[in-house]
């Protein structure tokens, strides 16, 4: 059981994340727009997640945070 | 007690710089100031300092900005194309606030120029050398003795307002060897709250930093600035007059130039021309108001100097341009005789300007 | 559950202003998160460069200066020959430390100065909007090179490490990346061993970050991480080019 957490509002929508996901349930949600103007980073599935922190690893915004 | 002392004009500064306080020195070698860095590298390691020859002159004034953005006394000397080459640093540190002292032994110019004593570097102590809107303090010693006083007084000035102390000095008075006395003086300290310590948990940090990338921010900065240089205009002024009583030709000139001056001063009184002397003692703050009081009673005034005519910009902005203003000047290591400045003397008598 | 990741206290909490996909943030985490764990933060003594990196002085939660462009290092040799019990690092980019600022960097290294220098290469010029640097590789197209880095022309790219490692100077020289998860662990250990370097009172050690530039790059920040891999790195491998201490040890 994990959790990731985004500042969405923050997020600038670069995919990092996404990419760096092992699981892939990491996307960035074109519908949304945030605060900034970006579409944000979403977990598409929190009951796969491992809480590997990989997310996190490559965020350049240091914007999740990540339980376990 | 105090002390005398047989010293060359460039170890006046250096020991006086450890008597008040002083105890990092960053430099780079040029003639016709070694003896500065010299002095430190002998002196310094015994009293707990640090000296320490840079790669560059850009590199010892950035080590500047970096000590002194700690609180610490600290200081660097060069001569005239090392204060170029510094002169980078000169606005970083001067729109950082932060309190340093340099030393410019001038030689002349410009470019390589030569290695013989000049004044040439007026211009770039009192105006700016660097970019931006700021401000040093100049101090010009006419002696020995006030080469070791007017560092201590420049270490206190650049405390007490966070600004830049230049002792701006020529190649003859950095050369030459006279009696000096060291008086014991207490060394001033000032709180310095915004230095670079360490916040150990227990503050916010402090930022040292020039950059305002929000125009009403820097402008506001700079507003603030000139608010304390015109306190510094206001109350920090010196200067030296020399038979102005009865003046009514008002010779003006600092440094080893004065010395030349106030010979001729003499020897123009004995043929009965009423020559007096204004020495500004601090070119940054001009003494304004003694050269202004002097326009009030006198016929003109001859600036005396060793460049191709500097200092008489502000001779005749501080005398409302309310008198005629000569220029006696030798320029490129030449020094004038009492005599070339006394036959310009003569010629003002009869109001030849 | 326990939080197993979350921002450093050392960096922060502002809005980075770095373009999306810029590696800087992951390069400040790092020396933020080194700076936390060997407890440091409350004596360190950042200095900013010019370029990118110019406003770390508002993303670093210890005291901070901002040097002119390129004098970095020399600013710190102020700062730690005054406050030698005081954790001093740069934080500097490829066109501060590599171009205008090569005499400080390697002077301050010859002088084994006891500072840690973080040295950020994505071979462009960011901030002023993507001209050539001392790093950019053979044919590398940017503002100042259109038609590709031309060698016989302006000269080749300069590597940082390789050079400083021949100086008997320097303690710790090394390379990392930040392209993936594994090189930015790596980038992580060699960062917070340059500090702990500093506080043993080893001398000079600098971690050059073989990092990325999308926006200038004209990529995408995933592809810039790939062309890093590609293209950056088998010329500017990853490694250890000098470690004084592990190299005694070892005889």
């Amino acid at each position: 059981m994990a959790k990731v957490t985004f500042q969405t509002d923050l997020c600038k929508g670069c995919g990092l994340c996404v990419n760096a996901c092992p699981k892939g349930i990491l996307a960035i949600d074109t519908d949304k727009i945030n605060k900034k103007g970006y579409s944000p980073a979403v977990m598409t599935d929190q009951d796969k997640c491992i809480g590997c922190a990989f997310c996190a690893t490559m965020c350049p915004d240091c914007i999740i945070t990540v339980e376990k | 007690m105090a002390e005398r002392v047989l010293m060359k004009g460039n170890e006046a500064i250096a020991e006086a710089a450890i008597r008040a306080g002083c105890r990092h020195y960053f430099g780079y070698p040029i003639t016709p100031q070694t003896e500065i860095a010299a002095y430190m590298a002998k002196k310094l390691p015994k009293v707990g300092g640090i000296f320490l020859q840079a790669e560059s002159e850009i590199a010892s004034i950035n080590m500047v900005y970096g000590a002194a953005a700690t609180g610490t006394r600290v200081m660097t000397s060069s001569s005239s194309p090392g204060i170029s080459l510094k002169s980078e640093g000169l606005s970083y540190i001067a729109g950082s606030d932060v309190p340093a002292l340099v030393v410019n032994v001038q030689r002349g110019g410009p470019g390589l120029g030569g290695i013989q004593p000049s004044q040439s570097d007026y211009f770039q102590a009192t105006k700016g050398g660097g970019h931006g809107d700021y401000r040093m303090i100049v101090l010009a010693p006419a002696s020995v003795q006030e080469m070791a006083s007017l560092t201590m007084k420049g270490f206190d000035l650049a405390d007490k307002y966070n600004m830049i102390s230049m002792i701006l000095a020529d190649g003859t008075i950095g050369q030459m060897m006279e009696p000096i006395t060291f008086e014991d003086a207490e060394v001033a300290t000032y709180e310095k709250p915004w230095a670079l310590t360490g916040t150990e948990g227990k503050r916010k940090h402090n930022i040292v930093n020039s950059l305002y990338l929000k125009p009403d921010e820097l402008e506001a900065k700079n507003f603030e600035r000139f608010e304390k240089y015109a306190i510094v205009e206001e109350n920090e002024p010196m200067w030296e007059e020399y038979m102005m009583e009865d003046a009514e030709i008002c010779v003006v000139a600092f440094g080893i130039a004065s010395r030349v001056a106030k010979n001729a001063v003499v020897a123009a009184r004995a043929e009965g021309i009423k020559a007096g002397l204004i020495r500004p003692i601090t070119l940054w703050p001009f003494p304004k108001k003694a050269l202004a009081a002097a326009a009030e009673k006198v016929n003109g005034f001859v600036s005396v100097e060793l460049s191709m005519g500097q200092m008489i910009e502000d001779v005749r902005l501080a005398s409302g341009c309310k008198k005629p203003v000569a220029l006696c000047n030798r320029a490129g290591g030449m020094i004038p005789s009492p005599d070339e400045v006394l036959e310009s003397l003569r010629k003002a008598q009869k109001g030849e300007y | 559950m326990a939080v197993v990741f979350q921002k450093p206290k050392s960096l922060a909490d502002v809005p980075l202003h770095y373009c999306p996909g810029c590696p800087h943030g992951i390069i400040h985490r790092l020396v933020a998160e080194a700076l936390d764990e060997l407890g440091i933060e409350g004596k360190a003594i950042g200095v900013a460069p010019v370029g990118c990196a110019v406003m770390a002085y508002d993303y670093f939660t210890c005291d901070m200066i901002e040097a002119p462009h390129g004098r970095a290092p020399a600013v710190a040799t102020g700062i730690k020959r005054c406050r030698p019990e005081n954790i001093v690092f740069t934080y500097q980019g490829d066109g501060d430390l590599a171009s205008i600022g090569m005499a400080e960097t390697v002077h301050s290294a010859a002088r084994n100065e006891n500072i840690t220098v973080i040295f950020v290469n994505n071979a462009i010029y960011g901030m002023t909007g993507g001209q050539m640097a001392p790093t950019s590789l053979p044919g590398q197209v940017t503002q100042t090179s259109p038609y590709g880095r031309d060698v016989n022309h302006c000269g080749w790219p300069i590597r940082v490490c390789e050079m400083l490692a021949t100086l008997e100077g320097p303690e710790y020289v090394t390379r990392v990346a930040v392209n993936n998860v594994k090189n930015v662990k790596n980038a992580k250990k060699a960062i917070k061993k340059a500090f702990q370097n500093q506080i043993e009172g080893k001398g000079f050690s600098l971690v050059e970050v073989v990092s990325a530039c999308p926006t200038n790059w004209g990529m995408t920040p995933q592809k810039a991480l790939e062309w890093v891999e590609s293209d950056m790195l088998p010329y500017y491998p990853i490694g250890v080019y000098k470690d004084r201490s592990a190299a005694k040890e070892e005889k």
